[in-house]
């Protein structure tokens, strides 16, 4: 059954009223290069029994690999209780209803999930998530640009070591709007945003820097000093962070004299798996100067007729189905059932839980960077600290070396070449609270032998995935 | 029925105009929007020294129904905002015609404002 549950007859009975033809008639002002065709390649139909053999043998495909890579997705202990309650019918809802008031648990748990994101990032207002981390930076920038209404410049500062994909995804979103985003490179020696990378950038204006926390090598960013560096110069920050490092480093609210305007990230790390990178959940924050600029739905808590607590969708006013073409954003789904899941394992975990996750990545990927920096030739690329991920460089082609990691039911890390050239054979790698000891002695103790082996020969082995 | 002063110019976007007689123009939103928009919650003004051209849209003023832009009704240079409206844009609903004015526009042609509907133009594009 089609998703449009309307019959033929009634389609026709609607169209005739508004006198056209065909449906596609109503399409007419959009270029026939822009529409999509008919899908192609989608394989007949399958009997139930037959997909259910289809999807067992991809899942044995798959394995059960250890998972040592981050790299923006992070394999985190969910507790049973958080999909079981999800599973609930009266939860188990992509979306926020349309009659979103007659649905007042709904509206409570985004109100719950914006009140813990506002406190784990200490800014005044978030809305009710986005599709994921990268759309989020590239709404939070479009905000910027917006909002920065003193700064004419349509021009902003984003690090080379933020995550490759959201400068991809944030390039492909602002590019059409004329917004120019410049690359500052990061510091050979600690991977990390220096005020003299940034010097000669910010002669000219710029509307926002963007300023990631942790950055995508895992380090940490001075950013007291880089938030009143930018907005001395009039131009307001960006803080992309990790919602799990929040439990330990200083939220973007509290950075430099002012704190950071607006903060986003990726929710994935607070109860969403990974499968297979996606569906997640964007999260967008920000000042409260800034929150008729803020895009997507927010839910409110008030009182009614009669004076008792509910809840309701406010600030609509700028969104698309108000103001059209010129709402503050066309993109802004949330993500009802993810930050759902969010919701609840942040209520199970606690403040206190969530640090102690935190904690634990820290110290697992610590360890982890010992163990296998003990392997001649395996070495830290970055000095400065880091949260729960390290790039290391390797004596050996990082892809050959994964390759054999993978033949023994090891992912061990994101190959940076492809992104970073420049740092040659380099591998990001990342130890989550799941890590147990053994498995990471494991991990060392292969590849101490596969570097061994490689002086030696070629490795045979095939990878199994 | 709502108010329509004689003594000021307005566009079919449902902005008045007042002359100030110094090369200046005084712009808000008649009665008759204010009442269409219901209770207003905020009011985005123009930058003082900003740039507008004519029918640009330079302002924006929002209930908790909608948001509408405000269009520049003349070219010029915006030469003072009201700035009292960021904690009060209820004055819009109170007075749209005196304490609710949004802008001051230094014009660009001091004679464009011929151009412009008077009172009883702009009552009767109401009433159509």
């Amino acid at each position: 059954m089609p998703f449009i549950p309307h019959t033929p007859d009634q389609v026709a009975a609607m169209l005739a009223v508004i006198g056209v033809e065909d449906i596609d008639d109503l399409f007419d002002e959009i270029p026939p290069e822009l529409r999509a065709g008919e899908l192609g390649g989608i394989p007949a139909a399958l009997p139930e029994m037959e997909v259910g053999r289809l999807m067992a043998a991809r899942a044995r495909a798959d394995g059960q690999p250890l998972c040592f890579i981050g790299a923006g997705a992070y394999d985190h202990h969910i507790p049973a209780a958080v999909w079981q309650l999800l599973s609930r019918g009266e939860l188990y809802s992509a979306y926020t209803p349309y009659q979103a008031e007659a649905s007042q648990g709904t509206l409570q748990i985004l109100y719950e999930f914006q009140s813990m994101m506002t406190a784990l990032t200490a800014m005044d207002v978030s809305n009710a998530s986005l599709y994921d981390g990268a759309s989020a930076l590239a709404e939070a920038i479009l905000m910027a640009v917006r909002a920065n209404r003193q700064c004419k410049a349509r021009r902003v500062l984003v690090p080379r070591a933020l995550h490759p994909r959201y400068r991809a995804v944030a390039r492909a979103i602002v590019g059409q709007p004329d917004i120019e985003l410049v690359e500052v490179p990061y510091d050979a020696a600690g991977g990390h945003l220096t005020l003299e990378a940034l010097a000669p950038l910010g002669d000219e204006p710029f509307a926002a820097l963007v300023i990631p926390q942790p950055n995508f090598f895992g380090v940490l960013e001075e950013v007291e000093q880089l938030t009143d560096w930018a907005q001395a110069r009039g131009a307001l920050v960006i803080g992309v962070v990790n919602p799990v490092a929040l439990a330990l480093l200083s939220p973007p609210g509290e950075w430099g004299r002012r704190g950071a305007d607006i903060a986003c990230g990726e929710a994935q790390p607070l109860g969403m798996p990974l499968a297979s990178g996606g569906p997640y959940a964007g999260f967008l924050c920000c000042k409260q100067a800034l929150m008729r600029q803020l895009p997507g739905r927010i839910a409110g808590r008030t009182l009614d007729l009669e004076g008792k607590p509910g809840f309701t969708l406010t600030l609509q006013a700028r969104e698309q189905h108000i103001r059209r073409s010129r709402a503050t954003s066309n993109i802004c789904t949330n993500q009802g059932l993810l930050v759902t899941a969010a919701t609840i394992h942040l209520a199970l975990l606690g403040a206190e839980g969530l640090e102690r996750v935190a904690a634990a990545c820290h110290a697992n990927t610590r360890r982890l960077s010992a163990s296998l920096c003990a392997t001649e030739g395996v070495k830290p690329i970055f000095d400065r600290p880091i949260f729960h991920e390290q790039a290391l460089g390797l004596p050996a082609p990082a892809a050959d070396v994964l390759r054999s990691l993978a033949a023994h039911n090891i992912l061990g890390g994101y190959d940076l070449g492809a992104d970073y050239p420049e740092l040659g054979a380099a591998i990001l790698v990342c130890a989550t609270e799941l890590r147990a000891d053994e498995e990471m002695d494991t991990y060392a103790a292969k590849l101490a032998r596969i570097i061994a082996t490689r002086s030696q020969a070629r490795c045979p082995v095939e990878p199994k995935f | 029925m709502s108010q329509v002063p004689s003594e000021l110019r307005y566009t079919k976007d449902h902005e008045w105009v007042r002359d100030n007689g110094d090369g200046t123009v005084t712009v808000g939103i008649t009665d008759h929007a204010q009442e269409a928009l219901g209770d207003l919650v905020f009011v985005e003004v123009p930058e003082t020294g900003q740039l507008v051209a004519a029918g640009e849209a330079c302002a924006v003023v929002e209930s908790v129904k909608a948001a509408s832009d405000i269009y520049s009704p003349l070219a010029g240079t915006v030469a003072e905002v009201n700035g009292t409206l960021a904690d009060a844009p209820e004055r819009i609903n109170e007075d749209p015609y005196g304490e609710g004015w949004i802008f001051r526009l230094a014009l660009a042609d001091a004679t464009a404002i011929g151009g412009l509907l008077e009172a009883d133009a702009y009552a009767r594009f109401l009433d159509d």
